[in-house]
């Protein structure tokens, strides 16, 4: 704690001359499909408020970003939890950047599954899509030269996991229990995790190379019994090392797109790539609205044995944007799994009411789904989600 | 743009007296255009949008402008979103190029995600708005051909009306007509043709301002839409040129910084 006094020391007037900002959100989940388990529940009501402060000074040179995030769940008192998204100090130099605090990162092209993306953890039980993540301790140095840009991150501190609880739906059955989770190295003995990533364009190529060493953000699930007795599957976080490609290619209207990752840890070592392309009709039917069609194949080599239930499926999307007053979105996805039977289907809407309020809509499909497929435990889990949410 | 200063000066003198093909002409008067707002350097300004339809409901944008003037090809840009909120920390990075496509990055603060997207698509709305990305990106002499049609007043003002062709195939117009005031070569209304050829838009530039003893900007910069009725004013205030900006502050990290 002693580096964020450093950092509260460096702030004059702090909380007095920066900015707020953020939302305030209403979440309605419905299940139609009766639970595996009696304990879960059908209806699912959430609020969520992400308040956001920003200030910068010494001529915009150094700024504060402080993002908390707090959802309560009327049912699933593993949803109800907090974070902090962001706090992090960013110092912009000539040529370089230091960032230092709890903060969030973004790697990756692909729009089905985001392989590359190892820094921050998932905030699973805020989305079974994984994309919601939790704040993640870091320094960063990045370096912008006329070869691109390299970024070099110290991560001290792991997050683990979030999984829904006995009442959650979207779970797996039995639930994850995480007060035995373990490790591969405890956390005295635990070195800090290091990254480092190079990103450049040349003409209209995006590519980026990074590297990972350090704790593994997707835990090994194993069957065990908690204090209660219960049976549960515990996590058990690995140390690993990655090393990943992504590449994209803008011709035109045309995007291709390619994740590719080499992972190896003690339960052995893995390659997996996702690729593909988007495809931009532009004013369809003599209207403003763009209609994108996306198409990506995902592979993993363990097959069969691989913790992700996407080894040899294919990704199908459909994005329409609206381009109107609203900023109407929807995107709506089809995931087959080309070994068995299995789909799933996912939607997504969006759009604004006014100035100041969004309303947002997301239906999940599992169909057919084989029982030693990892979706199985959501073959019962359809919903539809409503979202109204007013930002400030 | 330095080189062009020399032949042009050379092409002028003698080109008003002589006879010159209304292609000449045309491109002589957009070439003069360019060579007077060359040399700004850069400069950072707030720009608001009005949104109105038929209606009359109206809807607002606010953005701020970062622009770096570069040598031998199209400007940088970098637009920060601040309004509707939902879309507040929304940021768009372009290089433009004289020829051919620009390259564009998308910022997505929620998801802390950059996208390169794709720029054939100069014609859809920006932001919703009555103003195609291609009517407000950097205007570059190559981006069209060009044939002068009269001279003509607007307003009361000593006008050169010049036509102009996009190069581009991925425009959404046929051709523009531009008046081009006489003493300042500034544009202070332009009609644009669809595709079809019929009549689309109009752009009516009100409130010129000058900046350094040189650069002439409007303050208000009113599209109308008469095919639908709708229509956008963009209003840009806080003009501030020669801010020091540099190429490090159009890169991926300027842009996930950008707030």
């Amino acid at each position: 704690m002693s580096a964020w006094r450093w950092i509260l020391l460096l702030i004059p007037g702090l909380l007095s001359a920066g900015e707020w900002s953020g939302f305030v959100e209403l979440q309605g989940r419905h299940f139609p499909q009766q639970a595996l388990n009696g304990d879960q529940s059908d209806r699912l009501l959430s609020v969520v408020a992400q308040p956001e402060y920003y200030q910068r000074w010494d001529q915009d040179k150094q700024s504060l970003l402080f993002v908390p995030f707090f959802r309560w769940d009327s049912a699933d008192e593993e949803r109800t939890h907090g974070d902090i998204r962001e706090l992090i100090w960013i110092y912009a130099g000539d040529g370089w950047e230091a960032r230092a605090g709890i903060g969030k990162v973004f790697w990756g092209v692909t729009e089905a599954l985001h392989l590359v993306d190892v820094i921050n953890q998932t905030d699973l039980v805020e989305n079974p899509d994984g994309e919601q993540k939790l704040g993640q301790p870091m320094i960063k140095l990045s370096l912008e030269r006329d070869w691109g840009i390299l970024d070099l991150y110290a991560l001290p501190g792991f997050r683990e996991r979030t999984y829904p609880g006995e009442e959650g739906r979207l779970r797996t059955h039995p639930r994850v229990d995480k007060d035995k989770s373990g490790y591969e190295s405890d956390r005295e003995e635990r070195p800090i995790d290091l990254a480092l990533r190079w990103s450049h364009y040349i003409g209209d190529w995006d590519v980026g190379l990074a590297h990972f060493n350090g704790t593994s953000r997707d835990p090994l699930l194993t069957p065990d019994l908690n204090d209660q007795g219960e049976i549960v599957l515990t996590p058990f976080y690995e140390q690993m090392r990655q090393t990943s490609l992504d590449l994209q290619a803008t011709k035109g209207d045309w995007l291709w797109k390619l994740e590719a990752i080499h992972r190896n840890s003690d339960s052995g070592s893995f390659n997996a790539a996702t690729g593909g392309f988007e495809y931009t009709l532009v004013g369809i039917a003599d209207t403003a609205m763009d209609l994108g069609v996306l198409g990506e194949y995902l592979y993993d080599d363990r097959q069969d044995e691989a913790e992700t239930p996407f080894e040899n499926d294919l990704f199908v999307g459909l994005r329409l944007t609206g381009n109107d007053v609203d900023g109407s979105e929807l995107l709506a996805g089809v995931i087959k799994d080309l070994d068995d039977s299995g789909w799933m289907f996912n939607l997504e809407a969006s759009r604004r009411i006014g100035n100041d309020w969004k309303v947002g809509a997301q239906a999940g499909l599992w169909s057919d789904i084989d029982e030693d497929d990892p979706l199985h435990n959501f073959h019962r889990d359809d919903y539809l989600e409503i979202t109204i949410s007013r930002y400030f | 743009m330095k080189p062009m200063l020399i032949p042009m000066l050379l092409l002028l003198t003698p080109m008003s007296a002589q006879a010159a093909t209304p292609e000449e002409r045309g491109l002589e008067i957009a070439t003069e255009i360019e060579l007077r707002d060359t040399g700004f350097h850069d400069f950072k300004a707030t720009m608001s949008m009005l949104l109105r339809n038929k209606h009359g409901e109206e809807s607002l944008r606010d953005m701020r402008n970062q622009t770096l003037e570069m040598e031998n090809d199209g400007d940088k840009t970098l637009v920060i979103f601040d309004e509707p909120r939902d879309v507040k920390g929304t940021a768009l990075l372009s290089f433009s190029h004289k020829v051919g496509d620009d390259d564009q990055w998308l910022y997505l603060p929620a998801l802390k995600r950059v996208k390169r997207i794709a720029s054939r698509n100069k014609s859809g709305p920006f932001m919703g708005s009555e103003f195609a990305y291609e009517d407000i990106s950097s205007q570059e002499v190559e981006k069209y051909t060009y044939k002068f049609i009269e001279e003509s007043d607007y307003e009361g003002k000593p006008c050169f009306l010049i036509e102009r062709y996009p190069v581009d195939p991925n425009s959404g117009y046929t051709r523009q007509q531009v008046w081009v005031d006489q003493e300042r070569y500034i544009s202070l209304k332009i009609d644009y043709y669809d595709r079809k050829n019929a009549p689309l838009k109009t752009l009516v530039f009100r409130g010129y301002q000058q900046y350094l003893n040189q650069y002439w900007r409007a303050d208000e910069m009113h599209m109308e839409n008469h095919q639908t009725g709708k229509s956008t004013l963009l209003t840009w205030k806080q003009y501030d040129f020669r801010t020091g900006l540099t190429d490090g502050d159009f890169n991926k990290n300027s842009l996930k910084r950008a707030r």
